[in-house]
């Protein structure tokens, strides 16, 4: 305190004042006090050991008044000294106010301290009297609760006797009470007696009294549970209409209830669902039965709408109302439920759909499925997890899928149908031997059917996708359906198959009997042709715009089919030429391999051979003709039949034989034959045909003539035998140009045949050309 | 030197008969046998000099009658058959009737032609002149003025028979078998002492409704040349011939007449026929329900197939529309996957074989068609000397000589 009381007044104390010799006693705390003021004013000294310094630990007055004494002069000592006693006056006055101040805190503390030291001992009195009184107190107490005691012990068993009896009577009492509340229809009340019993009972059963009671209860709960179930039967409607439905809302809190109190007798809610729903599931199956004639599809289907399924949907309801909290796992568990019944379900309307698939009529089970899946939407709602909607639309589309596969059977057959017709057509009328119906009415017959039959199936698939139809706004109903489905599968494979079935045709193995009747094929030819200019085009406009295809499938381009009808239509036609070409063929082999040519007598008829020949040509002339269009021939001279012949078989075959007498030039024949063929062109005898009359014709008989060719190469002539060869020739030469495209070629083959049997004669000796032609215009 | 052009021969008369001389493996040599009902009919033995692309010929007269098939013994150069159409007396001497008027010419004609009026087809096994059987060097010009005739060994005695339709020898024998077929009956023939003498061995005929005719033969190189096939109208039948009894039968193997058959030179039970149905069916003859394959090129009857004897995938057919088409069946052949290093010796090429490479198996295809013809081609063959040749014929008497196309050939090569 007095350290800090020193450095407050004298701040300004210099640094040169030092302690006077007479002063030196001075008290050394007070110097050293001073000192250390000194010293912080002073840059601090070199030397901290400094005996000298006044601040310094190690300060010694001595040393430092030697020091003085002995450095300064005395005027300077006497600065000192007067120095050091202001300041050491200064100091004493500092610390004389310093005491005074704090004199007056320390009297006052004194006082406060001596009072508190009174009080406490007045307190200190007081407390031991308390203590007394407590120990007091409780000795009274210990003895009041001794003497009640025993008292207190009696009540409390009497109190719990009291209750057990209680608890007894209600036992007791418990029957009657349940009849009543059954019978004023407290359930409620009932069901919480029954709950609050039964454990009790449980427990008890042992003893013969509680068993009774308990027997009792059961009866009456039993008969309490029948009124509920009855109760809620009422509640689901069997056949729910419109006004049944506003009941059924009226009635679902009714049902709710019953089943809650059901719950609470302990019956399990879903099990109990299951036996009605089960009860319809066998209703169904029993319509659908082995043999009965089953009620129609939409009948069932509307039993099962309403019976099943309505009660399905009741149960989701109700189940969803109750059980909502218990979570995912009660959801879990209703449509787990769902789907086992509802695959039930949907095995039986399957089941009954499939004996529909043979059936006609298509509308009836478009409505029998747009009932099926309407209904079905409503649980599908509910049971979103139970996969109820999704289950019965796979259902409809698989019912589509196979309804269209149907069909193109149904299709498939009517073509095979109509060929048979044609067939039949084509042999009954021969016998009679009257022209039967022409083949183009058979053709239009054909066609039309056909037709027909594509019309009807595309109306009735159609229905399929009518928008009033539940399902038709399904993806597969609105795009794979239409595209892939109908125009694909039903349009586009009927046209495949057709195509097939036509192109089997030639492909027979029978080519030597000819199994098909030639006109057949011809039909098929021209119907397949037609098909490739008008009919496929139409029938996919058709179908594309009844049925708006609106996906990204790729499907058939209109252009890949027409080309395999062409095709089918060329292969039928080339195969029609050879057949008939063969016919043809077979019988001028015949009659050329199996006549004695070297021995036959003078010809004086054209053999009748040719003329079936011709008469065979003619007929086909007449029904290709029917068929097809007449065809391009080149420009042709106006009695073309007289000239070349008469030409060749005068002067040509004059000059091309009589060389040949000579032996000496034996090349002339060929050179002639040769020149001639360097001029003609190459006969592609099995060439391709083309779609008219002409060119089938041409085809014939080219085949015909060069088989007649080959056939007399392999022959020796007699005389006669060429001049029956040149007979025919003209013969055929007069009656065929007419159906040929090029009658040059008739000519050229022709000439080659006589040419050839003129070389494979000895004796070549033609006939005279007047002579020929006069016994052709007489046969 | 344009190797792969044609080399074209035309003979005077018609022609049907070709074969390669058989037992000559050096010289590229065919035998060509005419139909001429006027004249002496030839027989051409055609030389091809491969080198300078010229053909040399020798004529031999065949005076018997007109030539319808021919074949070469495939043990001795100088020796083959041939089937002909016996003349006939009265063809020869009405020339010298000549002066006389014309209803005398005719009234003797029917005299004859009702006395004898079948025309009947022989076949005889003949020697060719020495000098000829490898090949003359006499300049071709005068050949007909030099022309010399064939010496007759022996007669196939067909009277009890009927016509005879083709003689075949035993492919790999000693030319002491041959099979002649005569309308419905097929002859095995032992030829004795140096071939002069034929003795019918054993025969057998095959009986049906309507007249059955044997169209056409060949023997089968396999099985120790112990197999026939046959064909008949539509069917074609397999023959034992140490039983003479048959082994299979192919009904309806064409749908119209079948004309030529071949066996696979290289596989064993496959066959290749053809008919007037113009397809080539390949079979195989332990399953005869189906063909292996069926070519459908020809726009006519075809009339010739042939495989080559070294690379069976190379089959020849001649048709009467003029064509020869040159068929590569890979997929059939004996080799699929191309060429494996095997020991025949065909030509220089050979030196360059590389050793077995993987290849691609080879389509099917048509390799060319040969349109040099102006008339239906009966005959092709292979030459027995160079298998990338081989020759054509056809009525006019145009025979025609080609070649493989070279690229095909070293494909078959490399």
């Amino acid at each position: 305190m007095a350290a800090a009381a020193a450095a407050g007044p004298s701040p300004g104390s210099g640094p040169g004042d030092s302690p006077e010799g007479p002063e030196g006693e001075a008290p050394e705390r007070r110097r050293k006090a001073h000192g250390m003021r000194e010293a912080a004013g002073r840059p601090a000294g070199p030397d901290p050991l400094d005996p000298t310094d006044l601040n310094g630990a190690h300060f010694d007055p001595e040393v430092y008044l030697d020091k003085l004494r002995r450095e300064c002069p005395l005027a300077q000592l006497m600065d000192s000294e007067t120095d050091m006693v202001r300041q050491i006056r200064a100091l004493d006055s500092d610390m004389q106010t310093l005491v005074y101040e704090n004199y007056n805190k320390f009297i006052s503390a004194t006082d406060t301290i001596r009072k508190m030291k009174n009080d406490f001992r007045k307190m200190e009195d007081e407390m031991d009297r308390l203590a007394t009184n407590m120990a007091v107190i409780t000795d009274f107490s210990a003895r009041i609760s001794a003497t009640l005691q025993d008292r207190h012990e009696r009540i409390t068993k009497l109190a719990g006797v009291h209750a057990l009896l209680r608890k007894l009577q209600f036992l007791f009492e418990l029957p009657s009470r349940l009849t009543k509340c059954v019978e004023l229809g407290a359930y409620g009340q009932a069901v919480r007696y029954q709950g609050r019993a039964q454990a009790v009972l449980q427990q008890y059963q042992h003893l013969p009294s509680f068993r009774a009671i308990q027997d009792d209860c059961q009866v009456i709960t039993a008969r309490l549970a029948q009124q509920l179930r009855q109760r809620f039967r009422c509640a689901l409607p069997p056949a729910p209409s419109p006004i049944c439905a506003r009941l059924l809302a009226v009635a679902l809190p009714c049902v709710c209830f019953c089943v809650e109190l059901l719950l609470a007798l302990g019956e399990p809610f879903l099990a109990h669902a299951r036996g009605r729903l089960e009860k319809e599931l066998r209703s169904l199956e029993a319509e659908l039965g082995p043999s009965p004639p089953a009620p129609d599809v939409l009948e069932f289907t509307d039993h099962g709408g309403s019976g099943f399924v309505g009660g399905l949907c009741q149960v989701a309801a109700a189940y969803q109302e109750l059980f909502a909290a218990q979570g995912p796992a009660g959801a879990e568990k209703l449509a787990a439920f769902a789907r086992e019944l509802g695959s039930r379900y949907f095995a039986l309307v399957e089941r009954r759909l499939a004996q529909e698939q043979g059936g006609g009529d298509n509308s009836l089970l478009v409505r029998a499925l747009d009932r099926f899946h309407r209904r079905l939407r409503a649980p599908g709602a509910l049971l979103a997890a139970a996969g109820l909607a999704d289950a019965a639309t796979e259902i409809v589309e698989r019912v589509a899928r196979e309804r269209l596969g149907h069909h193109l059977q149904g299709l498939r057959a009517a073509f095979l149908g109509c060929l048979t017709d044609v067939r039949q057509a084509l042999a009954a009328p021969r016998v009679a031997g009257k022209e039967g119906p022409g083949l183009a009415e058979l053709l239009a017959n054909v066609a039309s059917s056909i037709l027909s039959h594509i019309k009807a199936s595309l109306a009735a698939v159609h229905l399929f996708t009518a928008k009033e139809v539940s399902f038709s706004n399904k993806p597969y109903f609105r795009g794979e359906f239409c595209s892939q489905g109908v125009r694909e599968g039903l349009i586009v494979g009927f046209i495949h198959s057709m195509c097939q079935t036509a192109q089997s045709f030639c492909d027979s193995p029978g080519e030597k009997g000819g199994a098909t009747p030639p006109a057949l094929l011809l039909l098929l030819s021209r119907l397949c042709l037609d098909y490739e200019t008008a009919t496929i085009s139409y029938i996919l406009t058709l179908t594309d715009e009844q049925f708006l295809v609106q996906d990204q499938f790729p499907v058939t381009p209109v252009s890949t089919l027409c080309a395999e009808a062409r095709e089918t239509a060329r292969r039928l036609l080339t195969h029609y030429v050879k057949v008939q070409g063969l016919v043809i063929s077979q019988m001028l082999r015949k009659s050329v391999e199996t006549r004695d040519w070297l021995s036959t007598l003078e010809p004086r008829n054209v053999r009748a051979v040719m003329k079936r020949v011709v008469e065979d040509t003619t007929a086909i002339d007449v029904q290709v003709g029917l068929l097809y269009e007449e065809g391009v021939r080149k420009a042709q001279s106006s009695d073309s039949s007289k000239r070349t012949f008469s030409v060749y078989s005068s002067s040509r075959q004059q000059g091309r034989y009589a060389p040949s007498y000579t032996p000496s030039a034996p090349m002339d024949t060929n050179l002639l034959s040769n020149i001639q063929k360097l001029f003609s062109e190459r006969i592609d005898v099995f060439s391709p045909v083309e779609f008219n009359k002409v060119s089938v014709l041409t085809g014939i008989i080219k085949i015909s003539l060069k088989t007649l060719l080959e056939c007399v190469r392999l022959r020796t002539f007699g005389r006669f035998g060429l001049q029956q060869v040149q007979v025919d020739c003209h013969f055929l030469q007069l009656y065929l140009w007419r159906f040929v495209a090029d009658e040059e070629l008739v000519h050229l083959l022709l000439d080659e045949v006589v040419a050839s049997a003129a070389l494979r004669c000895p004796d070549p000796v033609p006939m005279e050309p007047s002579v020929v032609e006069v016994i052709c215009e007489r046969g | 030197m344009e190797d792969d052009a044609p080399v074209i021969y035309g003979l005077e008369f018609q022609a049907r008969a070709l074969t390669p001389q058989t037992a000559e493996t050096d010289a590229i040599r065919f035998l060509v046998g005419t139909q001429s009902l006027k004249y002496d009919n030839q027989i051409h033995i055609i030389d091809f000099d491969d080198e300078n692309n010229i053909i040399n010929k020798n004529v031999l007269l065949h005076q018997a009658g007109e030539i319808w098939h021919i074949s070469a013994s495939p043990a001795d150069r100088g020796v083959l058959a041939t089937c002909y159409n016996r003349t006939f007396c009265y063809v020869l001497s009405l020339d010298s009737f000549g002066a006389l008027g014309k209803s005398a010419a005719q009234l003797f004609i029917a005299l004859a032609t009702s006395s004898d009026s079948k025309v009947l087809t022989c076949a005889a096994v003949w020697r060719m002149p020495k000098e000829l059987e490898s090949g003359s060097h006499e300049s071709p010009d005068d050949s007909s003025s030099t022309a010399q005739t064939l010496e007759l060994l022996c007669h196939l005695d067909n009277t009890a028979h009927g016509n005879m339709a083709c003689v075949v020898w035993e492919p790999m024998g000693d030319g002491k078998k041959i099979i002649s077929l005569a309308d419905n009956h097929i002859l095995l023939w032992d030829l004795q002492e140096s071939s002069s003498q034929a003795v019918l061995a054993s025969s057998a005929s095959l009986e049906g409704k309507g007249q059955l005719k044997f169209t056409s033969g060949r023997w089968s190189p396999h099985h120790n040349c112990t197999q026939v096939a046959t064909a008949n109208d539509t069917t074609l039948r397999g023959w034992d011939t140490r039983s003479m009894s048959q082994i299979y039968c192919i009904e309806n193997a064409h749908g119209q007449l079948v004309r030529d058959l071949d066996f696979n030179p290289n596989k064993q039970y496959y066959l290749a026929s053809c008919g007037d149905d113009c397809k080539v069916k390949f079979w195989d003859t332990r399953n005869v329900t189906e063909p292996v394959k069926t070519l459908e090129e020809h726009s006519h009857w075809v009339w010739n197939v042939r495989y080559n004897h070294s690379h069976d995938q190379l089959v020849l057919t001649g048709s009467s529309d003029s064509r020869v088409i040159l068929s590569n069946m890979v997929s059939i052949s004996s080799e699929p996957f191309g060429h494996l290093v095997d020991d025949d010796d065909i030509s220089d090429q050979e030196d360059h074989r590389s050793e077995e490479k993987s290849k691609e198996p080879l389509q099917d295809n048509v390799i060319a068609t040969y349109e040099e013809h102006e008339d239906s081609v009966y005959a092709v063959d292979w030459s027995s000397a160079d298998p990338w040749l081989f020759a054509s014929l056809s009525y006019d008497g145009r025979l025609v000589i080609n070649r493989v196309p070279r690229a095909l050939k070293y494909h078959i090569l490399l």
